[in-house]
């Protein structure tokens, strides 16, 4: 095995795992810029897998190729839904937001698993049988070299996510929408004095966390697991979560990071057919993203500084 | 003063009652009986003998991550770092129970102690990052968690078993199950943790307001500048709460690896016992006391709810519904407080 077979294994590989991590830690990236904590991007990525599992099975006869298409903006529409219970508590009701997230966690757990007990009598659901096709990037495909290690054979869903971190990166940094995020995330009171609806902002940031979340799980279940059981989405919304402070709460980082995490996942799994290393126990690859987000967070790989109003509700007139 | 002494109490009451009318909503919707649901959880709770056994069996763990949580939120600290901790306690407590020969006079405490140890070890960065470079605690110990699950999961492989999924089981001399009470309840897995679980509650109240290091801690949490300026330590109290906290949620593995399993397997997720510890918590009102009495309707919820495809059909889910959402209604006590004040307002 040459170095350019192990590159053709490695890298495709690490660009289908990245790509829900990159959805997920974007949506991250919207929901705590606006100063919204969101550890709920964890059951996020569950509802949205789950629907994108029943809406591919139930509709798979009628809609043919259209299908997984579809399913995913049904996630996205019912994750941005779901995560109006994590905007309402955490931005209506001022409650802890963390406190808030564990709560989003555990009912889209218990929720998606009810249901599905319910409408398959079961633990968890068939396969599905529509996916998404594997395309070559056209053009770009035939450049020598690079074309086939990243454009070819690959599914359309990875490269809306890279291009969608270019979509988020304009969003927030060169619009007046993104603007307005920021500032609400860094100091609300001066947002509200410049005439800014500091709830309102918050309100849609987390919705569009919660479509990106929702997306970010369909993608995982449509291409990756293609069921829907407990484990389809295993600590995923936490690595992104990971990937987005990581990559210090930016969009392009976030993405980086998502497919630096996605290079882990698909070293421990390919890793035992790759000779430098084979030798490597898997834990280290499995505890990676883990490890490195806290020595981010610690200061060794540079300082990650989260939005100042992180955290924090906020209360009109209280200084 | 007193009408804050009866919200204190009210709203975790309200906070139930209000996840149970959302759990029947949640049963009618999809076509159960919410009157049979909640039956069958009751008397796979508390049926007879062997539901009770279980249901304090269940109630044990719940105690020490309760208790886990509490003690980090009563010192200013969110440890969602408990599920990690109660797990490489659990590895610790059966590495210890499966590796040793000695009285169990003194290998069962040593195994229990391994295991606070290990617990309060995996608190220890989270502390010491928190203290020095001010990192917020929730996202280091969520990391830590996939942390220990991955390295616990390669430990049992490699050293407790050779590649297997389970580790031996503990020596008889470190156990806590109990022929006794397993007799007494028609076979339950019930085993002495029970006692160990209730005595950390008052260790736990004892220290925090009794003793001079506890009223430290909560100053400290309460307002790290007062603290300061009263020239208390702050750094070495943010590590010290975060030490025990994980201690507490280390002997909980232990209550399961020494207890109701006996041994350790590998496992594909986390066990959920250190993120129900939240909701124990924050029903309990973060007292010991109430602790005992939430950990005891988090088992028997979880216990009964085995019952319900049974007795009436309902999917077991249906009670972690009622927990995520007993949390929602717990973190929005502000809009509780907001109804009560509502009615206050209108009987007067």
């Amino acid at each position: 095995m040459n170095v350019y077979d192990v590159l053709q294994t490695i890298i495709p590989t690490a660009i289908f795992f990245a790509a829900p991590l990159i959805f997920t830690a974007l949506g991250g990236v919207f929901s705590e810029r606006s100063g919204v904590v969101n550890i709920g991007l964890e059951g996020l990525m569950i509802i949205g897998a789950f629907i994108g599992v029943v809406f591919n099975l139930t509709f798979a006869d009628q809609l043919g190729p259209l299908t997984p298409w579809l399913a995913l903006v049904a996630a996205i529409v019912v994750g941005a839904l779901f995560s109006l219970l994590h905007a309402v508590a955490s931005v209506t009701f001022r409650a802890d937001q963390v406190v808030s997230g564990v709560a989003i966690n555990f009912l889209a757990l218990g929720l998606s698993l009810f249901l599905v007990k319910k409408m398959y009598g079961k633990g968890q659901t068939d396969q599905i049988q529509v996916g998404f096709d594997k395309i070559d990037v056209p053009v770009l495909s035939d450049i020598p070299v690079i074309g086939p290690l990243l454009f070819s054979n690959a599914y359309a869903p990875s490269y809306i996510a890279i291009l969608l971190a270019f979509v988020s990166w304009y969003v927030i940094y060169k619009t007046p929408f993104g603007l307005r995020l920021r500032a609400v995330g860094e100091h609300p009171m001066a947002a509200d004095t410049m005439g800014i609806n500091v709830a309102q902002m918050r309100y849609i940031a987390v919705m569009i966390s919660g479509a990106l979340g929702g997306l970010g799980g369909a993608v995982y279940a449509t291409i990756i697991s293609r069921d829907f059981s407990h484990a389809t989405i295993s600590g995923h919304g936490f690595m992104a979560l990971a990937a987005m402070i990581f990559g210090k709460w930016h969009p392009m980082g976030a993405m980086g990071a998502a497919l630096f995490f996605g290079l882990a996942q698909s070293l421990s799994i390919v890793g035992q057919t790759i000779p430098f290393l084979e030798n490597v126990p898997t834990v280290y690859l499995l505890i990676a993203p883990y490890v490195l987000t806290i020595l981010a967070l610690a200061g060794f790989i540079g300082r990650a500084e989260a939005p100042k109003a992180a955290g924090t509700p906020y209360v009109k007139g209280k200084r | 003063m007193r009408s804050n002494r009866l919200q204190q109490f009210l709203i975790p009451l309200l906070a139930v009652l209000l996840g149970m009318i959302a759990g029947s909503v949640v049963m009618l919707a999809s076509g159960y009986n919410p009157v049979a649901g909640f039956g069958s959880l009751i008397y796979g709770a508390f049926g007879d003998a062997y539901y009770i056994g279980e249901t304090i069996r269940q109630t044990t763990p719940y105690i020490l991550t309760g208790l886990a949580v509490a003690f980090a939120f009563r010192t200013g600290l969110f440890n969602i770092g408990v599920e990690g901790q109660l797990i490489v306690g659990w590895l610790a407590a059966v590495w210890v129970g499966v590796s040793f020969d000695l009285p169990k006079i003194i290998h069962l405490p040593l195994a229990i102690l391994a295991a606070a140890l290990a617990g309060a070890l995996w608190g220890l960065l989270p502390g010491v990052l928190k203290a020095y470079v001010k990192v917020h605690e929730v996202i280091i110990t969520i990391m830590m968690n996939y942390i220990a699950l991955h390295v616990t999961n390669a430990i049992i492989r490699s050293v407790l078993s050779d590649e297997g999924f389970k580790s031996d089981p503990v020596k008889e001399s470190a156990s806590l199950q109990s022929e006794f009470l397993e007799s007494i309840t028609y076979h339950s897995t019930m085993h002495y943790g029970i006692l160990i679980a209730i005595a950390a509650a008052f260790v736990m109240w004892f220290l925090l307001e009794r003793t001079t290091k506890g009223f430290e801690l909560r100053a400290v949490g309460f307002n790290q500048h007062a603290s300061q300026y009263a020239g208390m330590n702050v750094r070495a109290n943010i590590i010290l709460a975060m030490v025990i906290s994980g201690a507490f949620a280390g002997v909980a593995g232990a209550m399961e690896g020494l207890g109701t399993f006996g041994n350790i397997s590998t496992k594909a997720g986390f066990t959920g016992l250190g993120f129900d510890g939240i909701a124990v918590a924050l029903i309990g009102g973060n007292n010991a006391f109430g602790i005992l009495l939430s950990a005891l309707l988090f088992g028997a919820l979880k216990v009964g709810s085995l019952e319900m495809p049974s007795g009436a059909g309902v999917p077991t889910e249906l009670v972690d519904i009622i927990i995520a959402l007993i949390i929602f209604f717990v973190a929005s006590s502000y809009m509780i407080r907001w109804l009560l004040s509502r009615w206050q307002k209108g009987a007067e």
